[in-house]
């Protein structure tokens, strides 16, 4: 899943990159506008990141309709470890923190972000997550990058990049918060 | 993390931080509307207690529910035990209905070491005989954490009969293996026999003068006095106890208000700690109560999910 294909431990100059940091900032800053347009402004916008690196890619989002619209959007951090359905097919891991903005989900409009869309099946667990947690009035997605590969019937609304791969390759988030650096490399061999 | 969980010692530094950062997430379970995750659906914890227990056996039954773990209860009185029945029967019994865990409570010290030889189920030692309690130990750590930060180095006193509590040993090893300072207080008599050459080999300290440690504890553990495993002659009246060795009125003064106090329940209020102390701001006894759901979550977590390899 995502996650784990971000989180893997390659030596870093491995593959090529697909992403350098202007193309991130620019991708970004797109996908705030549409949400923004969908949306028709900021008003009772909630963007909940699904760690680790979905969380700073909201708090970015943030910080560009900020810029825009004058206005604070509330951020939060949505879990999903306890949603996974591999939960028993991997070792065991460690949750990460959930954390709901004050005012809550309640008939908010909630754009889920994440870094990498693949199979599909992280989104099902975060919309599973949220249910536990309160009813919006709308979700949807936000991905910078979409991979293909999915596994159930699940699409973002909005995509930074559309980036066709095989399986046996690999996507790399690499984000200055976390990483220290700005990138978005894809390794290993196509079929 | 090993398969079991036996005794305090099985657990590594790193292993009580992986639960710890678990159980802090489980701890904001708790205070969310929909008190459930589904992380352990379709599996089957059994609480097997063969004494007697409220918070232990309530919170681990608490803790599997949260987690979507189907949990069922059975005690000794009442089980076919009292027909006769031995425990490996028993265990063996329940096992074959199809069990991902059992956590179990035994009279008899060594109980769940051994059961867990005859089982495939992970097995939880809920407290066994005078010997080991690790999930107290573990929600006792968990809550000084909160309060202390970092445990290196820090102080902590524990007062009370040593001797029959199970209590005492898991959290003696597990402060050490955290890197605080122990400091065992009770009356000779109720000092474990032997527990020189333990101290010496784990660096634990020992003293009969509670007076003497309070001013210098970074946080006092009070043990219940456990007048069911004693035949009485560990001292002369309870009065005496509570002049020597129980956390009175003028002793809180001593300490301040900025020293958590444990205690693992139930309390002889009056006894090992007077009602002052029990109800003090700085008596944390009902946040280890909270803390001991999340912290048992955390255990049936990582005992339960995964493929069964190491993370």
């Amino acid at each position: 899943m995502t996650t784990q294909q971000s989180d893997s431990v390659d030596s870093p100059d491995e593959g090529r990159v697909v992403l350098d940091p202007a193309d991130i900032t620019r991708a970004l800053t797109r996908i705030s506008h549409e949400i923004l347009e969908r949306n028709k402004g900021a008003g009772d916008l909630v963007l909940l990141g699904i760690p680790t690196r979905g969380v700073q890619l909201a708090h970015r989002i943030a910080e560009r309709i900020a810029a825009v619209e004058g206005m604070d959007v509330p951020v939060g951090a949505l879990d999903i470890t306890m949603y996974r359905d591999d939960l028993r097919q991997q070792p065991t891991r460690g949750p990460a923190p959930t954390q709901i903005p004050e005012g809550g989900i309640d008939g908010k409009t909630v754009v889920l972000v994440d870094d990498v869309l693949y199979s599909g099946r992280s989104v099902r667990a975060a919309l599973d997550a949220m249910n536990d947690l309160g009813r919006p009035a709308v979700v949807r997605l936000a991905v910078l990058v979409d991979r293909g590969h999915r596994e159930l019937p699940i699409r973002a609304d909005h995509v930074g990049k559309n980036l066709p791969s095989s399986r046996s390759e690999r996507v790399m988030v690499r984000l200055a918060e976390v990483d220290g650096y700005d990138e978005v490399r894809i390794a290993g061999r196509p079929q | 993390m090993t398969r079991h969980l036996l005794s305090a010692a099985d657990l590594t530094r790193d292993d009580i931080a992986d639960l710890f950062a678990t159980a802090a997430q489980m701890h904001e379970v708790q205070h969310r509307d929909v008190k459930k995750l589904p992380a352990l659906r379709g599996r089957t914890v059994i609480n097997l207690f063969f004494e007697d227990s409220t918070r232990t056996r309530s919170s681990f039954e608490i803790a599997g529910k949260w987690l979507s773990a189907d949990t069922i209860n059975i005690t000794g009185k009442g089980s076919s035990a009292s027909k006769g029945e031995s425990l490996r029967d028993t265990v063996l019994t329940i096992c074959a209905m199809g069990v991902d865990a059992l956590v179990m409570r035994h009279g008899a010290s060594g109980a769940a070491h051994q059961v867990s030889q005859w089982v495939d189920a992970a097995v939880i030692n809920a407290g066994d005989g005078t010997h080991e309690h690790p999930s107290q130990a573990l929600l006792d750590a968990y809550t000084l954490q909160r309060h202390l930060g970092d445990l290196e180095g820090r102080r902590v006193v524990i007062v009370g009969d040593l001797t029959h509590s199970r209590v005492f040993r898991s959290n003696a090893i597990m402060l050490r293996t955290l890197g605080a300072e122990v400091i065992a207080v009770a009356p000779p008599t109720l000092m474990p026999s032997g527990i020189s050459t333990w101290a010496a080999a784990d660096g634990l300290e020992i003293s009969y003068d509670l007076d003497e440690q309070l001013p210098k504890a970074d946080a006092v553990m009070m043990l219940r006095v456990q007048r069911e495993r004693m035949s009485g002659g560990y001292f002369p009246s309870p009065r005496e106890y509570t002049v020597g060795y129980g956390l009175t009125r003028d002793r809180l003064r001593t300490l301040g208000d900025t020293v958590p106090i444990c205690h693992p329940g139930p309390m002889n209020r009056g006894l090992e700690i007077a009602a002052d102390a029990a109800d003090a701001a700085s008596s944390v006894i009902l946040e280890q109560v909270s803390a001991g759901v999340a912290v048992r979550m955390a255990i049936l977590y990582h005992l339960l999910s995964g493929d069964g390899s190491s993370s």
